[in-house]
């Protein structure tokens, strides 16, 4: 192991430990509410950077399976009666569900590319919207309610925080792999150029679905553990255009097709928008900000925070060594130095 | 039945013409600025909101309005373009300008919560009440008169991209935009005001719909654009008549299907869309360029 992926690794073990003490520190039960979304946010936005990130392909329709995945939870649980930790067994099948139903929808979205692939996916989502309102299964517009746990208030968050924090974990690993998998490598090289790509060997539509169903089964397993926290369900909460924005904002601001971009943007941006919400009664007012930090992100930080950061960080560098190398002695050594810096800082 | 059928099918064409009209807009400007703008939705309701405000405070009639609401709206396309869409470049600019578009449909919806609050208005004037008696069924005056501006706002588009200098400035961008500049247009102005004149549909579009629409609110939006989107993309992007064609195809269809279903009518747009695109995923009249990156 090179020591940039020493320190990176120590990096990612100081965070999950943290994360796994958070509710131990932090006992009050708002907060930990808080860690559960914001955990179930940085396990979605990382899914969708999985498929949407490194293959290129802009999902606006992923709350299609978080809401599938939500509402298998949901009705299954009802159908056969669970209560308690065992519903906690339904969140995989939920998953699994979820990749169901991706495959359909993969394999008419994926057919086309940019613009309308975002618009079909759109559409996808209007359907599922339309579906859960209408559909005696969902309980239409009326909603239906899971079972609530009788576990004691004061704790009650905690096996919902430590499932998420498990996912979440598991997802970047798996974020991780793909990224360093021959498999990534052909996602990314669809994103730069899908014919080129398609003319190397790379069977595009194959591995764009792949991705896409990866990343909708973790997004289902998101929903499903979600509607259990929440405790009930009704279409347009389940079935939310926000929802997709959110995500797609979360990475964006993070980096888009980063490792760690989706994660620091859902930990950011998550409790952000929840301390907002309660600040606030009225929704229109944090509507209006989230669609202004959109446009900012949008316009000043197309890259991402860490992209950009990064780029900060290489020209400071440089910045410094020119100031360092007074005698010509000295630029030779910063040279050398400069192109080590460089090596670790990309 | 066979006179609600065809009852249905007259207010299905009748429908259509505005809703033709709304997806002319979003489609000139997807084909001259390569831009889904998927805030038309919520611009069509701010042009009914705009409408409401004129004919509840201001007491000015419905149509007499309109020669206020378009040239407002031409002005929020234009300012939407221009600070906005215009600065984004680069490799990333189809999503990036889409997800822009997204975030001043919030941006709008948001403000519109604020002023109007989130219960239905209706627009009414003597002619959204009355109706004729033509060949045996009833027709809803405003339906008429609806289908009228919508012809009218076409023709006006179509005279406007065929015989004018300014027209075929905009043809030139849409069939290549380097070749455009180097032949000395401005592009740039030529975007803004495609983009306003988009724009500027939805003030006509907005009163019609909100006056046979039976009340709408700042969420109608999403409905709208969700209908929309579908015509275009069964159209096929970027193609003006087709969106004519299949925005008719497509109220006709949801109008029939309402009489048996009513609510399921809204999946026809859908379930029509994705029958299309699996056997032709350019649309109906698309061009091949839309499958290209």
């Amino acid at each position: 192991m090179t020591r940039p992926t020493v320190i990176r690794a120590a990096g990612a073990g100081v965070l999950v430990l943290a994360a796994a003490l958070f509710p131990l520190v932090f006992t009050n039960p708002t907060v930990t509410n808080f860690g559960v979304v914001t955990l179930i946010f940085v396990v979605v936005t990382s899914a969708w950077n999985i498929f949407s990130g490194y293959s290129g392909y802009l999902s606006l329709g992923h709350a299609v399976f978080y809401g599938t995945g939500a509402y298998f939870l949901v009705v299954a649980a009802k159908d056969w009666n669970l209560s308690g930790a065992t519903i906690f067994w339904l969140v995989p099948l939920a998953g699994l569900a979820a990749a169901v139903i991706a495959v359909p929808v993969g394999l008419v979205a994926l057919r086309v590319r940019r613009h309308t692939f975002v618009v079909i996916t759109i559409a996808f989502f209007f359907i599922a919207q339309l579906s859960a309102s209408n559909l005696s299964v969902t309980g239409g517009s009326s909603g239906l309610l899971v079972p609530v746990p009788n576990w004691a208030p004061a704790t009650y968050n905690n096996p919902f925080y430590y499932l998420a924090l498990i996912i979440a974990v598991a997802t970047v690993a798996l974020s991780w792999q793909v990224r360093r998998s021959r498999f990534g490598l052909q996602l990314r090289a669809i994103r730069d150029d899908e014919d080129r790509a398609a003319g190397l060997g790379v069977r595009a539509m194959p591995v764009k679905l792949t991705a896409l169903v990866l990343s909708a089964f973790i997004t289902g397993m998101a929903g499903a553990l979600w509607v259990y926290f929440i405790g009930e369900a009704f279409p347009q909460f389940v079935f939310d255009p926000l929802f997709d924005l959110a995500v797609v904002l979360m990475a964006f601001f993070g980096g888009l097709g980063t490792l760690a971009g989706p994660v620091l943007g859902a930990l950011i941006l998550e409790p952000a928008q929840l301390w907002l919400n309660l600040q606030q009664s009225n929704g229109y007012e944090s509507e209006i900000l989230f669609g202004a930090l959109f446009l900012v992100v949008i316009l000043f930080l197309p890259r991402g925070v860490l992209p950009t950061a990064a780029e900060y960080a290489r020209a400071w560098n440089a910045w410094w060594l020119r100031r360092k190398s007074g005698s010509p002695r000295v630029v030779a050594e910063a040279d050398s130095a400069g192109t080590s810096v460089r090596g670790s800082v990309s | 039945m066979a006179n609600e059928i065809a009852q249905a099918i007259a207010a299905g064409i009748l429908g259509g013409g505005i809703y033709a009209l709304m997806a002319a807009g979003l489609t000139l400007i997807f084909g001259v600025l390569d831009i889904i703008n998927v805030a038309q939705g919520i611009l069509v309701v701010l042009g009914a909101y705009l409408s409401y405000v004129l004919s509840v405070h201001l007491h000015i009639d419905l149509l007499v309005g309109l020669l206020i609401t378009v040239p407002a709206m031409f002005v929020i396309g234009v300012a939407i373009y221009w600070l906005f869409i215009r600065p984004l470049r680069g490799a990333e600019r189809t999503s990036m300008t889409l997800l822009a578009c997204f975030a001043v449909a919030l941006i709008i919806e948001g403000v519109l919560y604020r002023e109007f609050g989130s219960n239905y208005v209706s627009l009414t004037a003597w002619y959204t009440t009355s109706s004729v008696h033509i060949f045996g069924f009833y027709l809803p005056d405003i339906y008429l008169i609806g289908f009228g501006l919508a012809v009218l706002a076409i023709t006006a588009l179509y005279l406007i991209l065929y015989r004018t200098t300014f027209g075929r400035a905009v043809r030139a961008t849409m069939q290549n935009q380097t070749a455009a500049r180097l032949i000395g247009i401005d592009v740039n102005r030529v975007s803004a005001v495609t983009f306003g004149i988009g724009t500027a549909v939805t003030a006509i579009g907005g009163m019609v719909y909100g006056a046979i629409s039976g009340g709408f609110t700042p969420n109608s939006g999403y409905d709208l654009i969700s209908r929309l989107l579908a015509i275009v993309i069964l159209a096929g992007m970027g193609s003006i008549g087709g969106a004519l064609v299949a925005a008719v195809f497509m109220t006709t269809a949801e109008a029939l299907v309402d009489i048996w279903q009513p609510e399921w009518s809204v999946a026809v747009f859908y379930l029509a869309m994705v029958i299309i695109l699996t056997v032709r995923p350019a649309g109906l009249f698309g061009r091949r360029a839309a499958r290209a990156q």
